[in-house]
């Protein structure tokens, strides 16, 4: 929120300087995110007091003389035709920095400096400066807007700084408000603060006007949403004379940013940021009925606001109607049909209190943001709404635009604006801060925030004011005092009272990070892709429409529709981050990610959906394979001390012979294999690259599985190496499994080596494996295991056709 | 073999030819095979004496068996003068052509390495974990009662505005912010309770600065006479762990629902140990988390009695620490898995 130093001065008299005064709000929780004086940009201009002005023949320039106080006299050419002898005018000196301007001599462009300049053959030593030049408008001064020199004050200091004279030694302060303090959301409620922390005395606005005794027979006001609308004040004001605001009130708002319209907008205007409670005028002629309705909206209703935009309502949207239709939608903008325009003469107030949630869900759903929007969201409290009606009445009458009526309707549904009784406990106050606040320190901070504290023993009685609303218990009161005496009194304890517990990682939490580090280990780097993806993540990998990953649960208001659903696999978003480095020339490398994928049982989601757990990883490069892949699946299986099984499978997206299905104990884990060209080439990827997805969830079951040493055998093991011939058609797994099954003794199998050549014949190949055979009780003799190699052999013989190669 | 001299003679003999021999021999290989020849117990010229032995007189047995293990003694010392020879030859010229370029780079298949936020998420749970906290895992879907009701949010409250929340139905969403956990972990068991909670949380924000997805590791003790001295207690120790000895907190007042008081934490800037650089932005502060005593309201919700218990609560921002630990300048960098950024980060 924007709040002039200037402004805020009128209620709270402030003897630190700016940086000061940052540093105090920073301390009670308001933290200023910018502050800059008016004239920052402005430097070395003071007052010139034009002693001669001679016009230069031919041309619209004046050789001026111009008394520049200690900078003696200087020579100055100037353009203006308002320059003459005897005028006092900004001068910026050589060396001054002021707003360059565009040829329509309004447009700003910028900073520059002046330097000494030549005319027409004159030597010219600075520059006699309009308004524009030196960063005011009309609104921030009168005559700043003249497309000419800015007229100073007679009584002006010749040589002095312009700067205070003008009002451009001003501060804007941009301060940060929270949630909680709603009534801080106004100057004035600034005010209070800084007038707490600073221990100064705050000046209320004047809030006295007078009623003229004339009513509006016949007018009410009728509320028929009070949940969403507890107060609502109406006065008629008449004999109105709609103009220009008042000089001092122009400027404050040019302060804030905000353009002048008339005298009637601009006191609603000024209230809402004095007093942060939005206000609303009609224009009476326009009500029909002599009266006002706060209702919901009917479905389909339309109103078309001071934006000239039409909005179709909703029942879930508070609108002001008049006898017959809508003139505002509530809280949020007022209607086109009842704006006070030139000719008003009689105008309705509207100060009310509606529903913070209802302003805030109408304003998001139709995209109707205003100042008085973001107001009433926060929260507007009665108190306010109570007292800027006064005020408002006041300015009528400071402003001399208008008479106020005895017409005052009032409809509330009976809550107070007196402050409220609330009793603490001293005791339980510090010892939520774990320190003991002196008690005089405590009733002076309560005190200065208008509680009007009363300490008896232990019981701590407040009064709390009903703008407020944050203050109910202990813990607020506790926050009170904390941030107005000092959270460097908090000192570290260690939790004396608390008791002993055991922390860390459980072990689930360790078996994820052996995995992590082991992949690490084994090559691989960790990445972390969003939990979200795009539909067409699940076309890229060519699921069909039956596939459960389609079903996958939906934002309902995502960013775009790249990061619309909660993602089913982890693939695509992998094989995007292999393109993705592909793309930067990182031609090789293996990324891994543990991430959840999500499954609903029903959608629109009823219940908890699963969060998944999952591995994916992905490699690529010249020297990747579908092997190297495999290896860093095999790390998991090693790390976790299980074995897995594969044989191979179909993807849509993987190669149709380099795929894999993933097996532990006979559950499917899983898939590996290689990203299919069509995908490469229809993704620019320029090397071969290969993707593993494996359902962690479902290993959980042999985590902390008890290693179980087993004795060194007692006898020899005997290695026999095999190497067998067979159609390429069968496979490793088949192979090695018949191996195994044939003795009891195999402990394990070994492929070591694979030959395909013509000597074999064409759909022959050769594979050969070491097969180590551990005696259990007892020896075994050669004679033993050829036995066992003869019974190998035969059963590979009768299983497969394999035949030991001679 | 009647007497002696012939003996002598004999043995005279073998050494001159020995010697004869072993000029000619040229490598320690040469040497092998010519000793075998010898000293083979049966074919070996000395090593056949031995055997002859039988045929030799009892008197003269002794003598005989001194004189040819002296013979023995000679040839194996000057055997393995010349095997030592040429095995330091042979050696060296071994050496020699087994020459490497050892600047040659290694074989080593280089490792991976952790993400930055588990970097930073195993350093916090080590700090915690040694204070006792235990780490609870949350959902990140979550119901709008767990995210923001019971934490003191309810629907009309302006502070669901601080946060732009990602709906998946009228009762579902994304997690916001990972203090949702500490319900659930409120409703599920007793005091004391200490937990630290990371997790992936999500708003619907996305520009140069936010990301949509972000961690957050969320931090609760509830037991008795908690206090805001106790928060600032642990805080301390915790950031003087994780950004360097000597690194202060400084609290300072702020607003979240779930805590009264709220208090923002800054820590002095460990770069330039406070007197102010670009990091942080001159005030010698860098903003790292928020922090507060638990609302009353927030426990009493969780059926925990507030006049028992007190508690304080924290919530840090993973990336933050990851970016200002190890000085990454995006956080969307963190979120794209490009090789040379995740490679460049290490415990």
């Amino acid at each position: 929120m924007l709040v002039p130093l200037s402004w805020l001065k009128e209620y709270v008299d402030i003897d630190v300087t700016p940086d000061e005064l940052e540093e105090k709000l920073f301390s009670c929780g308001f933290e200023v995110e910018e502050k800059y004086e008016i004239g920052h940009d402005i430097s070395k201009v003071v007052v010139g007091l034009v002693k001669e002005c001679e016009p230069i023949p031919e041309t619209h320039l004046h050789l001026c003389k111009v008394d520049a106080g200690t900078a003696g006299e200087l020579q100055i050419c100037c353009g203006a035709d308002n320059v003459k002898a005897g005028g006092k005018f900004p001068l910026a000196l050589i060396g001054a920095t002021v707003y360059a301007t565009a040829k329509d001599h309004k447009t700003l462009e910028g900073v520059m400096t002046i330097g000494q300049g030549k005319l027409r053959g004159y030597d010219s030593y600075g520059m006699l400066c309009s308004g524009v030049e030196i960063g005011l408008s009309e609104d921030m001064y009168e005559g700043a807007g003249y497309n000419g020199l800015l007229v100073l004050p007679d009584d002006s200091p010749v040589g002095e700084d312009v700067k205070p004279i003008v009002g451009l030694d001003d501060w804007i302060f941009d301060i940060a408000i929270t949630a909680n303090r709603p009534d801080c959301q106004s100057i004035f409620g600034i005010a209070r603060e800084v007038a707490a922390v600073l221990g100064s005395k705050i000046h209320e606005p004047s809030l006295d006007y007078h009623e003229t005794g004339v009513k509006k027979e016949g007018f009410a006001v009728n509320v028929d949403a009070p949940d969403i609308c507890p107060r609502y004040i109406g006065h008629y004001v008449y004999d109105v004379k709609i103009g220009p605001s008042p000089a001092w009130m122009r400027r404050r708002l040019a302060l804030i940013g905000q353009t002048s319209i008339s005298n009637l907008v601009d006191i609603t205007n000024y209230i809402l940021n004095e007093l942060g409670q939005p206000m609303h005028a009609f224009d009476y002629a326009y009500l029909e009925g002599d009266q006002i309705n706060v209702r919901r909206a009917g479905n389909g209703e339309k109103i078309v606001t001071l934006d000239e935009k039409e909005l179709t309502l909703n029942e879930n949207n508070l609108v002001i109607c008049d006898g017959v239709k809508p003139v505002a939608l509530a809280g949020i903008m007022g209607g086109l049909n009842s704006e006070i325009l030139d000719t008003t003469t009689e105008v309705l107030f509207e100060a009310a209190k509606f529903a913070r949630d209802n302003i805030r869900k109408s304003s998001r759903a139709l995209g109707k943001v205003s100042d008085s929007s973001a107001r009433f969201s926060k929260g507007v409290d009665e108190y306010t709404t109570v007292m800027a009606m006064k005020r408002a009445l006041h300015l009528i009458e400071e402003l001399e635009c208008g008479k106020v009526s005895s017409t005052h309707v009032d409809t509330n549904t009976g809550n107070s604006i007196d402050a409220s009784e609330l009793k603490v406990s001293v005791d339980k106050v510090n010892g939520v801060l774990g320190i003991k606040v002196p008690d005089d320190e405590i009733v002076r901070i309560l005190g200065s925030l208008d509680f009007a504290p009363v300490l008896n023993g232990d019981e701590l009685i407040l009064k709390i004011p009903a703008y407020r609303e944050d203050m109910e218990s202990y813990q607020d009161v506790a926050e009170e005092i904390i941030r107005m005496y000092g959270y460097d009194h908090i000192v570290p304890t260690f939790m004396p009272t608390a008791e002993v517990t055991m922390g860390g990682y459980n072990l689930e939490q360790k078996n994820e990070l052996k995995l992590k580090r082991a992949l690490c280990a084994a090559g691989a780097s960790e990445g972390i892709h969003y939990s979200f993806f795009s539909p067409a993540s699940l076309d890229l990998i060519g699921l069909p429409e039956d596939a459960p990953e389609r079903h996958a649960i939906k934002i309902m208001n995502p960013i775009n529709e790249d990061l619309s659903l909660m993602r089913t696999t982890l693939a695509p978003q992998m094989i995007q981050a292999m393109q993705r480095n592909q793309k930067k020339g990182i031609l090789s490398g293996s990324i891994y990610e543990f991430g959840n994928v999500f499954a609903a049982d029903k959608l629109p989601l009823e219940e908890y959906p699963k969060e998944l757990e999952t591995i994916c990883i992905g490699c690529f490069g010249e020297e990747e394979s579908f092997f190297t892949l495999k290896g860093l699946v095999d790390v998991i299986a090693d790390t976790l001390g299980i074995e897995f099984d594969y044989e191979a499978k179909e993807k849509p997206f993987l190669h149709p012979f380099r795929t894999a299905g993933i097996k532990c104990e006979g559950e499917d884990i899983g898939y590996l294999g290689q990203v299919k060209y069509e995908l490469i080439d229809e993704l620019d990827m320029r090397v071969d690259s290969y993707v593993a997805e494996v359902s962690l969830y479902k290993l959980k079951k042999y985590y902390g599985k008890q290693q179980v040493f087993k004795p060194l055998p007692k006898f020899q093991e005997e290695k026999r190496d095999l190497c067998f011939v067979m159609s390429r058609d069968i496979t490793c797994a088949q192979v090695e499994k018949a191996i195994k099954d044939s003795s009891e003794y195999i402990t394990e199998v070994k492929l070591f080596d694979v030959y395909e050549g013509i000597q074999l014949g064409h759909d022959k190949k050769s594979m050969a494996f070491s097969v180590v055979y551990t005696p259990k009780d007892e020896e075994l003799t050669s004679e033993n295991i050829d036995g066992f190699v003869n019974s190998l052999l035969s059963e590979l013989k009768e299983k497969y056709d394999v035949v030991l190669r001679s | 073999m009647a007497d002696l001299n012939e003996l002598s003679e004999k043995l005279n003999a073998i050494k001159a030819e020995i010697r004869n021999e072993l000029e000619r021999l040229e490598n320690s290989k040469s040497v092998f095979e010519y000793k075998k020849t010898i000293f083979d117990s049966k074919t070996g010229k000395v090593g056949s004496l031995m055997r002859e032995m039988g045929k030799i007189p009892n008197e003269m047995k002794a003598e005989y068996g001194k004189r040819v293990n002296e013979i023995k003694n000679w040839a194996q010392d000057l055997f393995d003068e010349m095997d030592e020879r040429f095995k330091k030859e042979e050696m060296r010229i071994r050496y020699e052509a087994e020459k490497l370029d050892v600047t040659m780079p290694s074989d080593y298949k280089r490792q991976g390495y952790l993400h930055p936020n588990t970097l930073v998420r195993n350093q916090i749970v080590d700090i915690f974990g040694s204070m006792g906290f235990e780490i609870y895992e949350g959902t990140e879907i979550e119901t709008d009662y767990y995210n923001f009701t019971a934490l003191n949010t309810p629907d009309d409250h302006p502070a669901r505005d601080m946060q732009d929340t990602f709906y998946l139905s009228d009762k579902f969403l994304l997690r916001t912010q990972t203090s949702a956990g500490q319900i659930h972990v409120m409703e599920e068991r007793k005091p004391p309770i200490k937990i630290i909670s990371p997790g992936k949380v999500f708003r619907s924000d996305d520009d140069a600065t936010h990301s949509p997805m972000f961690s957050q590791m969320e931090g609760l003790v509830v037991d008795k006479g908690i206090s805001l001295c106790d928060l600032k207690g642990m805080l301390d120790e915790f950031v003087q762990k994780i950004f360097g000895e000597g690194t202060r907190t400084r609290l300072r007042p702020s607003y979240f629902p779930f805590t009264e008081p709220s208090v923002e934490v800054d820590v002095s800037c460990f770069q330039c140990k406070g007197k102010g650089c670009k990091l942080c932005k001159g005030t010698g502060w860098i903003e790292v988390l928020g922090a507060g005593v638990v609302n009353r309201k927030v426990l009493e919700g969780c059926g925990i009695d507030s006049d028992v218990y007190s508690g304080f609560a924290f919530g840090i921002g993973i990336e933050r620490i990851a970016m200002l630990k190890y000085g990454i300048n995006n956080i969307k960098l963190l979120f794209e898995s490009d090789l040379r950024v995740l490679d460049q980060i290490r415990e």
